[in-house]
């Protein structure tokens, strides 16, 4: 891939750099700095050590309680992950091969929950999802029984999924809709039926599309905590839950640490897949 | 010969608009077949239609014998090099080769020698690791074709593979095409609005103009006996002029009866005629059957086009004589050069090159069959 000069590159670029400065590396620092000093802004490694080592007993068990709920919110964005991908993939698939009116309509429909605040939209999760709530009442009209959602794990990643799920179907849609036809036609010229199609082109051709979806979802759903507070009754204290109460009890310290280790886990897992799909897409050797 | 592909009673629409018009076509083993026309007229559609990218409204496709309307691309014997090559980004130069074999689940060491061979039979051996996105158009052309013939298809179809190339890399690529067409045996359908190419290349050349075949024959027959004034004009230069046959083997035309080699039409029957700008020779006025002025002269590098009017009708003279602009002029023609065709729907829409500066610009812009009457 070439690079091009845009002219007067430097100056179009400057706003966004000084916001970037301003708003995003600084803010960083910061976050580091904090990390790694006590409250007498003392060089330390205690905040980091906390996370990990730090334990409680729960139920007469004693556990690691910071490594639990790490392993909690990666689980449940996990899982929320998957299921977006499942449900966002086909999704982005029929968009992107549906005519241009069709498409236009479904992108509407897909973007209207996100006009809506965020909060709010989870709000009705509760007034859907809760005991006597709205899903609950149609049951039993239905005759069936009711069921135990609100303060479980599912409710919260149904909020997480209804809630992220566009930031899955928009990238994936975004690069197959700008696959030649012509791909998909040379496959099945060349012998492939539909699945193979799918599986030989289609796919590895859209895997940026969905590495930056699984980006997108997984990243904030690791760190909700409004979502886990509100769905989850307050019994499944994600990651994201520990770093507010820290800095709501004025623990800057220790909330730098654990919002600093996040980032690099997930840094990390992020130049993983990278490095994975740039060799799966422009490698070379499949199969 | 044996027939491989008939097409029969073929017609397609789209949203109303007819693209092919009742097209009955043979094809025949081992035989390279030009589909040759302006945009619009067809000719990928029917490319389309024998890939089975496309279903005709009305007629049968059958491919030795057996009809094969409903038979999708997969499974057809019949493979594909498209306009843009359409080459797996994904993958590199050998992978795109060998897709069509790890399809089928051939044997590991059988794709990589069969890959390797095809790789040599289109000189690319040396790029078998490289991403096909850095490769030139033309080795990206090779590599198209290789991906198509890796699966001995029984049939190549061609969708102008060689319009995104420069003049001389298309040349030299037109000697290579029919160089592995010969060595395979496959048959090849070429599709092409460039007429010198099909001439050069083909076995058969099929015109087509407005959905419908104008003419099926070897490129020398399309070239000496245009069967309408369509086919005369688009394939060459040609002088097309109103003329009345007088009786066999006479005709009269811009105000002169000339002796010519055409008979069995009517008495008095109203008819087009050719002349190759070629066959023209200019003699001095006195001695020509014909006299005009000449307005314009360019050299063309071998000839010399000269614009001639007379009684005003312009005629194009191919010649390496040297005459000036505003010279009288006499033209003399033999009867061998001229071409008697009857009246067709065709009749008065070319021939005269008044507009003669127009056509060039619009023969010279390339590209502009890119959106074919395929969408």
């Amino acid at each position: 891939m070439t690079k091009k000069q845009t002219p007067f590159g430097g100056a179009v670029l400057a706003p966004y750099s000084l916001w970037a400065l301003l708003f995003i590396l600084v803010p960083l620092v910061f976050v580091a700095y904090y990390a790694f000093t006590d409250n007498a802004f003392a060089f330390t490694f205690d905040n980091v050590a906390r996370f990990f080592t730090a334990k409680s007993v729960v139920d007469g068990v004693e556990q690691r309680t910071y490594l639990v709920i790490f392993w909690r919110s990666l689980k449940l964005a996990v899982i929320s992950t998957v299921i977006c991908l499942l449900l966002g993939y086909p999704l982005a698939y029929i968009m992107a091969r549906a005519s241009e009116k069709r498409q236009k309509l479904m992108m509407t429909l897909i973007m209207i929950p996100m006009w809506m605040n965020f909060l709010i939209r989870t709000y009705a999760w509760m007034t859907i999802l809760q005991d006597t709530g709205i899903l609950n009442s149609f049951l039993t009209t239905l005759g069936l029984g009711r069921v135990h959602i609100i303060g479980t794990e599912g409710a919260v990643v149904i909020g997480m999924v209804y809630d992220y799920l566009p930031y899955m179907v928009l990238p994936i849609y975004s690069i197959m809709a700008k696959m030649d036809v012509k791909l998909l036609e040379a496959a099945r010229d060349l012998g492939c039926n539909s699945v193979s199609v799918l599986r030989r082109v289609i796919w590895p051709l859209s895997l940026p599309g969905v590495l930056s979806g699984i980006t997108m979802v997984l990243i904030p759903s690791v760190s909700t905590f409004y979502i886990s507070q509100k769905l989850g009754n307050g019994k499944f204290f994600l990651i994201g839950d520990a770093i507010e109460g820290q800095y709501v009890a004025n623990n800057l310290h220790f909330a730098a640490a654990m919002a600093f280790i996040l980032m690099v886990i997930l840094l990390a897992a992020m130049a993983g897949m990278k490095k994975f799909t740039n060799h799966r897409v422009y490698g070379g050797d499949t199969l | 010969m044996k027939k491989i592909i008939e097409l029969k009673n073929i017609s397609k629409a789209y949203d109303g608009e007819t693209v092919l018009d009742h097209i009955d076509l043979d094809i025949y083993d081992n035989e390279f077949l030009t589909l040759l026309g302006p945009s619009g007229c067809g000719k990928t559609t029917t490319l389309r239609i024998i890939g089975g990218f496309e279903h005709p409204d009305e007629g049968d496709v059958t491919f030795l014998g057996e009809r094969i309307n409903d038979v999708p691309p997969h499974k057809r014997n019949v493979n594909t090099v498209f306009q843009k090559y359409a080459l797996f980004p994904h993958l590199n130069v050998f992978e795109n080769v060998a897709f069509p074999l790890r399809e089928r689940k051939v044997p590991k060491a059988e794709i990589e020698q069969k890959v390797q061979e095809m790789l040599e039979l289109v000189q690319l051996s040396h790029l078998a690791k490289r991403r096909v996105t850095g490769l030139s158009g033309g080795q990206q052309q090779r590599v198209a074709i290789a991906r198509a013939l890796i699966g001995r298809p029984k049939v190549l179809l061609l969708d102008e593979p060689l319009g995104a190339l420069d003049l001389k890399l298309r040349k030299d690529m037109q000697q290579e095409l029919k160089k592995i067409q010969k060595a395979t045996g496959i048959t090849f359908i070429f599709v092409t609005h460039d007429q010198e190419e099909a001439l050069t290349m083909s076995d058969t050349i099929v015109v087509m103009s407005e959905g419908k075949i104008q003419q099926i024959g070897t490129p020398v027959d399309i070239y000496n006996e245009p069967q309408n004034a369509f086919v005369a004009d688009f394939i060459g230069e040609s002088n097309i002029l109103d003329g009345v046959m007088l009786e066999d083997l006479k005709v009269r035309f811009s105000g002169h009866t000339f002796r010519c080699v055409d008979k069995g039409f009517q008495p008095k029957e109203p008819v087009d005629v050719v002349v190759r700008p070629e066959d023209v020779d200019i003699v001095s006025e006195e001695k020509g059957m014909l006299r005009g002025v000449v307005t314009s002269v360019t050299f063309m590098g071998v000839h010399y086009e000269v614009i001639v009017d007379i009684g005003g009708f312009k005629w194009m003279i191919q010649t390496t004589d040297f005459v000036d602009v505003d010279e009288h002029i006499g033209l003399s023609i033999d009867p061998d050069a001229i071409h008697i065709m009857k009246k067709s729907e065709y009749s008065g829409l070319y021939g005269d090159y008044s507009s003669f500066s127009n056509e060039l610009d619009e023969l010279s812009e390339p590209g502009e069959d890119e959106s074919e009457d395929a969408e």
